[in-house]
């Protein structure tokens, strides 16, 4: 693992998550840490993401969990906003880690894609939904390639049990060993 | 071959091992439980020597030497696991992650693939190289199999196990380069290969989800590989 | 006592033999510049003045100074001028000019170090006698040596002469000739091969071309004394496909070989026997790694194997092979003809002999030169070549193709041998030597050599079918801009991890001109890094 996961955090730490381009799986399976749950919330403090209610990024932050891949305009500049703000960043589960699902586009042009996704807007002219909505990047990226990452949990989600561990051991300021209890796809 | 195969001692990982001289590093690692990862060699299948993930160091060269194709030799220093080697492991299988499109979420393979496992085994939690997203397009044209050439390493296991042990030759490579590609005969497609007999070996050869059974779903492949050694065994003594 | 064979065909030679000769270099570079209409002119000329007795008009290989071409000699038994840039109108002066003064105006003058600094063995007859005709190569000492080889000498004072030579395999890797020769002379193996590696893949090399354009029976000559020192019977000539007339010659020169009873069944009534055949390469670099070309030969798909074995222990078929280059080869009867202590005195230490440079790039004359092993590379691309011709500073000299390096100005004064060249990050290679100017980018030189071995990768093994993909890329970034703070040392990486894992020579070698070129020029890759802006892909305004 790299020394920065290890790195000090504050007293208390602050805990982020961020949701990009992912189904959310990776926040359920945060979720269905359960009784769990507690006892991290005893940890640190969640301070921003789909959890609370927060709407503006805070300016410092302990740690980031972020589910997705980088697939939008706004992705972008929220995830570089994270990094700046956040002691650590980490890619939480396979979209984030590698792009996964939402990377399988990249293979086919963007304009075939809104074809197929908006197959009456686009035989009446190109009438897709442009206001309002996010502009897409050319290809979804994974996170490290935009951004630096700390540390990286793949799966697809990511076991709890999984997650539970890895957060416990960067709370407590040990270095986690994510590959010992998950992989790509698990 | 009728003169009598010595015995030799070496050591693999300052472990003091012995072995019959023609056996190769490989095979004498693995049978002293001594991990080295390999994708594209294959027990009762030709050497190969193409995926370069069993590389090891061996005294007396500063070359590294891919186990399943050096032999052993008397007093060989072999060492498997010195950091050179771990992170060449790991590069080398960035690169095959990078070089298709893997998507082990929503793949066949998922959890019986050898190309995953070595991943975590080895240490592989994301991709530093850029991945090459290529376009590729799936043969269904099989009753019973299908290729998906997205998840191909390139391993040509289906290749030799299709030409060495069922001697069909359906399968070959095609291309050179990043551009190379397995292909049936001649590349046509292989529900109508005349040269396939449906045997279903290189289905369980594969190493990854390029090769399955039609109606597996995701994470539903399974490999039955019991044949090779034996009809390999039994080949051997034929001739 | 010389052979029938031989003395039949040198009577032949002088019976040719006319006082005069108007010789016409007709190979590919100066054919480029209209060489071929130079010749026909010329001969239209002889014949129009009726001097067919007195002057012959013959086509020759490479005279060495292609960049000045299409290039002339007039000689007799005494004299011979040189004529630059000759055209066909020229034809009617200097057909007059015999026997009188020479016309100044075109002399190309050969007291100059681009000529008197050459040294030359392999090249000897290049550009002097006819290619294809055997009598003319007999007449300048041709097929002595195999004769002397094999009426007066065991097969093993024939590998001791090689191997006192010190001569080493000048295909690119230097391995010792003498020491191959012996481990395929030892193999209890009772068929043999003897194999000619003419695939000469690097981009802009053309010696091995010239010398089977020029001098195709020195090669011959070269390959049936090796058979009778290591015991093979029957030789292969791999040559790419695109030598059209290389191969012909070849060709030509095995059947007239075969017809003088200098190949063949009881080579010059004795009971040596050897027999050459060609096997065209569709042209593939990597065709050019030995055991992709046994395969190659076999008629399999050229893909390189895992060695040992190496194809001296087992080769083609499965049996004891012996390969060596077209310049290796064309060394041997010099070296049986002179004996190997005298070869030896040639060269440095550790590289014996000379070496033949493909000259290129920024310098005023290119072509094709043989030097001695040892020769300071200021020698050879100031003073030969004639240095940067707008009067520049020369940047850097790149040798081995893509699997060499950038040698920077400051190691000018290096000698030229294996080991040297080794030592600042390059190789010998198979004799390309491009000079570079100031204005040449060294990412986009390092790139442009990427891009080759990324499209003559065969794709066997995944380091190098993968990673000279991705390195291209990184290097592809870096020269559009939008290359990532990673991306350095990612490279660097990647130059570490191909080259220690690849499979064959082609994957180890390919990150050579990266490396060098990261070692004496990295502030370019910083430089290039500095400007680089990771943008935002946003698709398209029109995509939405
Ligand atoms: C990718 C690659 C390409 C090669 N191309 C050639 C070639 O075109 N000509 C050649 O003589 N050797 C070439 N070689 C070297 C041969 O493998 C071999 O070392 C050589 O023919 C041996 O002859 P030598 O000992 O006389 O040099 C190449 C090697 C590699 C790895
Ligand atoms: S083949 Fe293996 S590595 Fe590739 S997507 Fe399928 S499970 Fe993942
Ligand atoms: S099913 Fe059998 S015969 Fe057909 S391609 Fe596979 S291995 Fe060859
Ligand atoms: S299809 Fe499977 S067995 Fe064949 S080369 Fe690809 S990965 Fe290997
Ligand atoms: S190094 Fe390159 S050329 Fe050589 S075997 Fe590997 S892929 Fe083929
Ligand atoms: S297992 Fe040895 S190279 Fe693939
Ligand atoms: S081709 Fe004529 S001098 Fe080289």
């Amino acid at each position: 693992m790299t020394s920065a996961t290890t790195a000090g955090l504050t007293q208390r730490p602050r805990l982020a998550t961020v949701w990009l381009d992912g189904c959310s799986g990776c926040h359920m399976s945060l979720l269905d840490l359960d009784a769990r749950l507690f006892e991290l919330v005893s940890l640190c403090d969640v301070v921003y993401g789909p959890l609370v209610d927060t709407k503006r990024v805070p300016e410092e932050i302990d740690l980031t969990l972020v589910e997705g891949a980088v697939s939008s305009d706004h992705d972008w500049h929220l995830v570089i906003e994270l990094r700046a703000r956040s002691k650590l960043l980490v890619a939480f589960g396979d979209c984030a880690v590698t792009g996964n699902v939402p990377s399988m586009r990249n293979v086919v042009p963007l304009s075939a894609i809104y074809q197929r996704v908006f197959p009456a807007a686009a035989a009446i002219g190109g009438d897709c939904p442009t206001v309002g909505v996010p502009r897409l990047l050319d290809r979804v990226l994974p996170v490290h390639q935009v951004v630096s990452v700390d540390l990286f949990l793949p799966g697809c989600p990511p076991a709890a049990e999984a997650i539970y561990q890895v957060l416990l051991d960067v709370l407590a300021q040990r270095a986690p060993e994510p590959l010992k209890l998950t992989r790509f796809g698990a | 071959m009728t003169s009598p195969t010595r015995v030799v001692t070496l050591r693999i990982d300052d472990r003091e091992v012995s072995a019959r001289e023609d056996e190769t590093i490989l095979q004498v690692a693995r049978d002293n439980e001594i991990f080295i990862p390999t994708l594209c060699c294959l027990e009762g299948l030709s050497t190969w020597g193409a995926c370069r993930l069993c590389l090891v160091e061996v005294s007396g060269s500063n070359k590294l030497l891919a186990a399943c194709a050096t032999r052993v030799a008397q007093d060989l220093e072999v060492k498997t696991n010195t950091p050179r080697i771990l992170a060449y492991r790991r590069t080398i299988l960035e690169l095959l992650f990078s070089e298709r499109n893997h998507v082990c979420s929503v793949c066949v393979a998922n959890g019986e693939c050898e190309l995953q496992n070595l991943a975590q085994r080895c240490g592989v939690d994301h991709i530093r190289v850029s991945y090459r997203y290529p376009e590729l397009s799936l043969d269904l044209s099989n009753d019973l199999f299908r290729l998906d050439p997205n998840r191909c390493i390139l391993c040509t296991r289906c290749v030799r196990v299709c030409d060495e042990i069922e001697g069909a030759h359906t399968w070959d490579v095609m291309g050179r380069g990043i551009d190379c590609q397995v292909i049936t005969d001649l590349k046509a497609p292989w529900g109508e290969s005349k040269s396939c007999t449906s045997c279903g070996k290189c289905v369980h050869v594969c190493p990854t989800g390029a090769l399955s059974q039609r109606g597996t779903a995701i994470a539903e492949v399974h490999h039955h590989r019991d044949f090779l050694p034996y009809l390999t065994q039994m080949r051997g003594e034929r001739d | 006592m010389p052979s029938d064979e031989l003395v039949a065909l040198k009577t032949k030679a002088e019976q040719r033999n006319r006082a005069n000769r108007i010789c016409v270099c007709t190979a590919a570079s100066c054919q480029s510049v209209g060489a071929d209409r130079v010749h026909k002119a010329f001969e239209a000329e002889v014949n129009k003045s009726q001097r067919e007795e007195q002057v012959e008009v013959r086509a020759v290989g490479c005279m060495g100074l292609c960049s000045a071409g299409p290039l002339v000699r007039i000689e007799n038994d005494e004299t011979a001028v040189l004529y630059r840039n000759v055209t066909e109108q020229d034809a009617s002066a200097l057909a007059q000019s015999i026997g009188r003064a020479p016309v100044e105006r075109l002399i190309c003058p050969t007291d100059v170090p681009f000529f008197t600094r050459q040294h030359k063995i392999v090249l000897a007859n290049c550009g002097q006698i006819h290619p294809e005709r055997i009598e003319d190569y007999v007449a300048v000492g041709g097929y002595e040596a195999l004769y002397r080889a094999i009426t007066e000498m065991t097969p093993g004072e024939v590998l001791a002469d090689v191997k006192a030579s010190g001569l080493r395999g000048r295909g690119g890797a230097g391995y010792p000739t003498g020491l191959k020769w012996q481990t395929v002379a030892k193999s209890p193996d009772p068929v043999k091969y003897v194999v000619c590696n003419a695939d000469e893949g690097d981009p802009g090399a053309f010696m091995d071309r010239s010398v089977l354009e020029s001098d195709p029976h020195r090669v011959l000559e070269g390959m049936a004394i090796a058979a009778y020192a290591v015991g093979a019977n029957l030789g292969y000539v791999y040559v790419r496909a695109e030598y059209p007339l290389a191969i012909s010659r070849l060709r030509l020169a095995i059947r007239q070989a075969k017809a003088a009873n200098l190949l063949g069944q009881n080579v010059a009534g004795t009971r040596f026997e050897f027999s050459v055949d060609i096997r065209l390469g569709a042209g593939a670099f990597v065709c050019g790694e030995e055991t992709a070309l046994l395969l190659s030969i076999e008629g399999r798909r050229g893909q390189p194997r895992p060695r040992p074995p190496y194809p001296a222990e087992r080769g083609l078929f499965g049996r004891a092979t012996l390969i060596n280059n077209v310049e290796t080869y064309a060394n041997i009867a010099t070296i049986v003809d002179r004996g190997g202590a005298s070869y030896a005195s040639i060269g440095t230490e550790r590289s014996k002999g000379t070496k033949v440079f493909a000259l290129a790039g920024q310098v005023k004359n290119t072509g094709l030169i043989e030097v001695p092993m040892g020769i300071s590379l200021r020698e050879i691309v100031e003073d030969m070549g004639g240095g940067v011709p707008a009067g520049g500073r020369i940047k850097a000299v790149q040798t081995g193709g893509p699997s060499g390096g950038c040698i920077p100005n400051e190691h000018l004064d290096m000698p030229v041998d294996y080991d040297s060249l080794q030592q600042v990050g390059s190789i010998m290679g198979s004799g390309g030597m491009i000079v570079m100017d100031e204005s040449s980018n060294m990412v986009e030189v390092a790139r442009y050599f990427m891009e080759f071995s990324m499209s003559e990768s065969c794709g066997k093994c995944v380091p190098c079918r993968v990673g000279t993909y991705q390195m291209h890329q990184i290097l592809s970034r870096m020269l559009s801009g939008c290359a990532g703070p990673g991306d350095l040392s990612m490279l660097e990486e990647l130059t570490r991890a191909v080259g220690e894992t690849s499979l064959c020579g082609l994957g180890q070698s390919a990150p050579n001109p990266i490396k060098s070129t990261l070692r004496y020029y990295r502030s370019e890759y910083e430089e290039a890094l500095r400007k680089s802006r990771p943008s935002m892909p946003l698709a398209e305004e029109g995509v939405r």
